[in-house]
């Protein structure tokens, strides 16, 4: 069985942006108390991990990370 | 390695009004190279993709930029002070006590939750238009007053006050304006704002954006204010700019024009792919930032105090996708730097996406033999004002 996928926000240093919801909307959402980013889906299987590189590639402050 | 020359930054004289302006692609195709700006200032020029979103992005670039290079040529600055409410002007922490609690204002599903708002304005703008019939101003009629309207509601301020959103807008925009009549503008509005506040206040409200910011945040009054003024320009000229553009692309691309008619439940992809390309074709230099210790890009070494400013250009590069220099509303969205990138990265990306999406869906399916009444060439555009675009837009249908 091949090792999953871990999907991380650093919420220290997210401006809100949103990006990463208009990448990959399954697996990210944004928090309604403060806007952040949060993570819904810690590890995605393999059919959602094409959206959630793009999530990482656009994220403008470079919190989103994707551990493979 | 020896020094480039430095050159003045062509800022003027496009050769085509949705070009670059005259030399500038030629001035930054070997790579970074050192320009003075029309207020005396040098600036390096970073032109390529992982050049842009590295110097956005990396903190060893300051955003304050007061002391910078302007277009403007004569009197003060006005966007580039360093002043409470400037979030332009600010770094780390300071930066993001101003912009986090506004971005919840722009959320993805907030702006989803907004799309049958807009959708209203947009069509009574088309039924406007229908009703009067061609000749129609396409700035005046639908670019300039949606998202003018639509931002007056996100905020929360009584539409009656247009006119003077949108010359206060321009005032803060313009090359050739003084800060005298920028500042009378600002304080015209800022009483209405204050009023406005007041109002939140007393009804303790946080629907709409001057709400949220008086009653949760920390934000002293006079950071609201600046905060407000800024959101009510940043809303008015930009997306009113860059759709008149996209209509512009359009109308000069029928091929385009009909991948979009064929398929207008794509419109939201299209809208990435005309960002990307109008944009890269501009080109220009715009954003400026400030090293703070010595920084190598692209092969240069930019050292600590000196400024570098980026040129969305590089939207136009094939390390972002291929045939780059094309445009292709058949291509999937790519990470564009359309809403720049980095911490400063547009804060109203998602409601001009929003805004944008709709406006282009809706006026080429109602209106599907929309064209220009004059030629482009002939047209007049807005080079006095750091938000380009075309000052009227006539069309026929």
């Amino acid at each position: 069985m091949p090792k999953s996928a871990t999907v991380r926000i650093d919420q220290t240093r997210c401006i809100g942006s949103g990006q990463c919801v208009l990448a990959a909307p399954d697996v990210f959402d944004q928090s309604d108390d403060d806007g952040l980013g949060v993570v819904l889906v810690p590890e995605p299987p393999a059919d959602l991990l094409p959206g959630v590189r793009d999530a990482v590639d656009r994220c403008p402050a470079g919190v989103v990370s994707l551990e493979e | 390695m020896t020094e480039a020359a430095v050159c003045p930054v062509p800022h003027e004289n496009r050769v085509h009004p949705l070009g670059a302006p005259a030399g500038f692609e030629e001035a930054v195709s070997n790579g970074p190279v050192k320009m003075i700006w029309p207020n005396g200032v040098q600036a390096w020029v970073i032109s390529s993709y992982a050049g842009v979103r590295q110097v956005l992005s990396d903190k060893r670039f300051s955003s304050m930029r007061e002391g910078g290079p302007e277009m403007r040529t004569e009197g003060e600055p006005i966007l580039g002070l360093k002043q409470p409410g400037n979030m332009n002007s600010m770094d780390g922490e300071e930066h993001l006590r101003l912009r986090r609690p506004l971005s919840r204002a722009f959320m993805v599903k907030k702006m989803n939750e907004m799309r049958p708002r807009i959708q209203q304005i947009v069509d009574d703008h088309l039924d406007a238009m229908e009703r009067q019939g061609a000749p129609a101003d396409l700035v005046s009629a639908l670019c300039l007053p949606v998202p003018s309207l639509v931002i007056a509601e996100l905020l929360g301020v009584s539409p009656e006050h247009q006119e003077l959103f949108q010359s206060t807008a321009r005032e803060m925009f313009g090359k050739n304006g003084s800060k005298e009549v920028y500042d009378a503008k600002a304080a015209e509005l800022g009483e209405v704002l204050a009023k406005v506040a007041d109002e939140k206040r007393a009804s303790g409200t946080t629907d709409d954006m001057i709400g949220l910011m008086v009653n949760e945040t920390d934000f002293d009054s006079e950071e609201l204010m600046r905060l407000a003024i800024g959101l009510l320009a940043a809303g008015h000229e930009t997306t009113s700019n860059f759709f008149g553009l996209f209509a512009l692309t359009l109308f000069e691309r029928p091929d385009q024009l009909e991948i979009l008619q064929r398929d207008p439940s794509r419109a939201d992809v299209m809208v990435e792919e005309l960002l990307r390309y109008t944009i890269g074709r501009l080109g220009g230099a715009g954003l400026s930032r400030r090293a703070v210790e010595d920084v190598e890009v692209d092969g240069v070494t930019i050292k600590a105090g000196e400024w570098v400013t980026v040129t969305l250009r590089a939207n136009l590069e094939e390390a972002l996708c291929p045939n780059a220099g094309e445009l292709d509303l058949e291509r999937k969205a790519v990470a564009h730097l359309g809403f720049g990138f980095g911490p400063h990265q547009c804060l109203g990306a998602n409601l001009a996406r929003t805004e944008l999406q709709i406006l282009l869906r809706s006026l080429f399916t109602r209106f599907p033999n929309v064209r220009p009444a004059i030629p482009v060439t002939e047209m007049e555009f807005r080079e006095d004002s750091i938000t380009y675009g075309a000052a009227a837009i006539p069309v026929v249908w």
